[in-house]
């Protein structure tokens, strides 16, 4: 697009941001009561929700347990409501018909097929709203993006999650993009974390991500859609901020080995930077609870 | 036919009305606990790099030498003299899969069916909750005055059902009683089940008396009203002082 420059000679981005300067973040946990964990954040425009079932037994089918909501297709769809586990305790369960082949929630219990005998196995499926971009789009459930990001939270979060102690049992994430502004895979990651703290499952430590580009010799951090598009190198890093581990990194694009160690730098300081308000967000949650429950 | 429809709007977050403060110590996972060594590690810990470091969001528990961090909520974790509630999933040749809300399914024999402190439930409600809410005490089967009877279980699952009027013994087997429940019983039954989410709902523990004051907290308003925020949170509070007034 002629004359959109996405950093001006006086340093400022697009949106009016810094180069470094994250995006207003806003998150809240325990948002399902059914769930045994659940999150929601805003990073800018950027709405991502996470729901965390587990540990539980370990089903036989794969990936599949969860249709949100906004995607029943009233008349097309046969609605089941709750699994084996009743009372619609999973948020909803749906069988559609052959048209869409997509039989969910045929939870198979008690087949041992996937358990691993020595830790926890870790499923995750992503899933991106139909309103979440501009031009309103319907993603099936199979689609490759889809399944990429799930192997990708999946790798990020087995990273994490001390699955020595829950073998034999499965954890489930869910995440749901509501609207997509940029860096999704940072804030799904970030909504996936608060959820699984949310449920009580134990974690090496946050994982925190964020996004990072390059442009006209400067490290961007937390690029926007705008800044997205516009083609440059970008690079998504989840960070284990205590002990400054990486978790995942991923970059598709083409950069100069001169220009790494920056950008890396870049992100990483910006992940640590969402660790601090992702700190504090889980601080006030604990400490709320505390106080209800008395001493 | 008369419709409600409600706005969202931002309210106080319930801690502070109650103004007092916890003294706990509140952790998040990858905070350092301790560096000292001379510590045992329990659950919600592990050693990293000479430290002992957080694995969950909650509270340290020190208990002489062993460290733990206790979870705000977590699958419920048996332990002996527990009584829990809970539904069968799958029946297989020679033992039933019954569904406890804890990490694995756990397992019935059916050899073990006409041993004494086991029963199958009849008619009446259950409600799930976390197994953290659960206070423990001596006694889990509670009789209450206002004429249902509710099982609290350790794991979380909570059965309410009707009094039964009279106390049989059975000589071996079950048999279900397919008896329609009175009006008058389900509706103390509906209101009792409401009582019990919004306990949960405000973190309270639950308990024979939290449960009862809020029923009788309750009684002006209507069965589907408590279960409307503010109302929920007028009731809760009452429970409350009430609870403070007894302890006090």
């Amino acid at each position: 697009m002629a004359g959109l420059e996405l950093l001006s000679d006086q340093g400022y981005r697009v949106d009016g941001r810094r180069a470094g300067e994250l995006r207003k973040i806003q998150a809240r946990m325990g948002v399902f009561a059914q769930a045994d964990g659940s999150a929601y954040i805003e990073q800018g425009n950027t709405k991502a929700l996470a729901v965390v079932y587990g540990p539980h037994e370990a089903s036989g089918r794969a990936g599949w347990g969860i249709v949100w909501p906004w995607e029943l297709r009233g008349s097309r769809a046969e609605r089941w409501l709750g699994d084996l586990r009743g009372n619609g305790r999973r948020a909803s369960v749906y069988t559609a018909d052959a048209q869409h082949r997509i039989s969910l929630g045929v939870n198979i219990r008690g087949s041992r097929a996937r358990a691993l005998p020595d830790r926890a196995l870790v499923n995750c499926q992503y899933s991106s709203a139909t309103f979440s971009t501009g031009e309103r789009k319907r993603r099936p459930h199979g689609d490759r993006k889809s399944c990429e990001m799930g192997l990708q939270l999946r790798q990020t979060f087995e990273a994490a999650i001390l699955t020595q102690l829950h073998p034999r049992s499965q954890i489930d994430i869910y995440v749901q993009v509501l609207q997509a502004d940029g860096g999704t895979y940072a804030a799904c990651v970030n909504a996936a974390t608060l959820a699984v703290l949310d449920a009580g499952i134990p974690m090496r430590d946050f994982v925190c991500a964020c996004s990072a580009g390059f442009v006209d010799g400067t490290a961007l951090a937390d690029l926007s859609h705008v800044e997205e598009a516009a083609g440059g190198p970008q690079l998504a890093l989840a960070l284990l901020p205590a002990s400054g581990q990486i978790a995942l990194l991923e970059m598709d694009a083409r950069l100069h080995e001169d220009h790494l160690e920056r950008v890396l730098e870049a992100a990483a300081q910006a992940a640590r930077d969402v660790h601090t308000l992702l700190d504090r967000v889980v601080r006030q949650h604990v400490r709320e609870a505390s106080i209800l429950l008395g001493d | 036919m008369a419709m409600e429809m409600r706005l969202p709007v931002a309210r106080k977050p319930l801690s502070e009305r109650l103004g007092r403060d916890t003294k706990k110590h509140l952790v998040v996972p990858g905070d350092t606990i301790t560096t000292d060594t001379g510590f045992m590690r329990g659950h919600g810990t592990y050693m990293g790099e000479e430290k002992l470091i957080a694995s969950v969001a909650g509270s340290v528990e020190r208990v002489n030498k062993l460290i733990c961090v206790k979870a705000l909520k977590t699958r419920y974790i048996g332990e002996v003299g527990d009584i829990v509630v809970g539904r069968i999933t799958e029946v297989q040749q020679k033992r039933w899969k019954v569904e406890t809300n804890s990490r694995l399914d756990s397992v019935l024999l059916l050899s073990s069916m006409n041993l004494p402190g086991g029963e199958l439930l009849g008619q009446g409600v259950l409600v799930q909750v976390s197994p953290s809410l659960v206070k423990r005490q001596k006694t889990h089967f509670h009789d209450l005055p206002c004429g249902a009877s509710v099982i609290l279980g350790n794991n979380g699952f909570i059965w309410i059902y009707p009094t039964p009027e009279h106390k049989e013994e059975e000589a071996g087997g079950f048999i279900a009683n397919l008896e329609p429940v009175s009006l008058a019983d389900r509706e103390v039954i509906s209101r009792l089940r409401n009582c019990i989410i919004s306990l949960v709902t405000q973190r309270m523990m639950l308990y024979d008396t939290s449960i009862l004051y809020c029923y009788e907290a309750s009684l002006p308003h209507q069965i589907k009203d408590i279960l409307k925020p503010e109302i929920m949170e007028e009731i809760v509070m009452e429970t409350r002082q009430r609870l403070l007034e007894q302890e006090g």
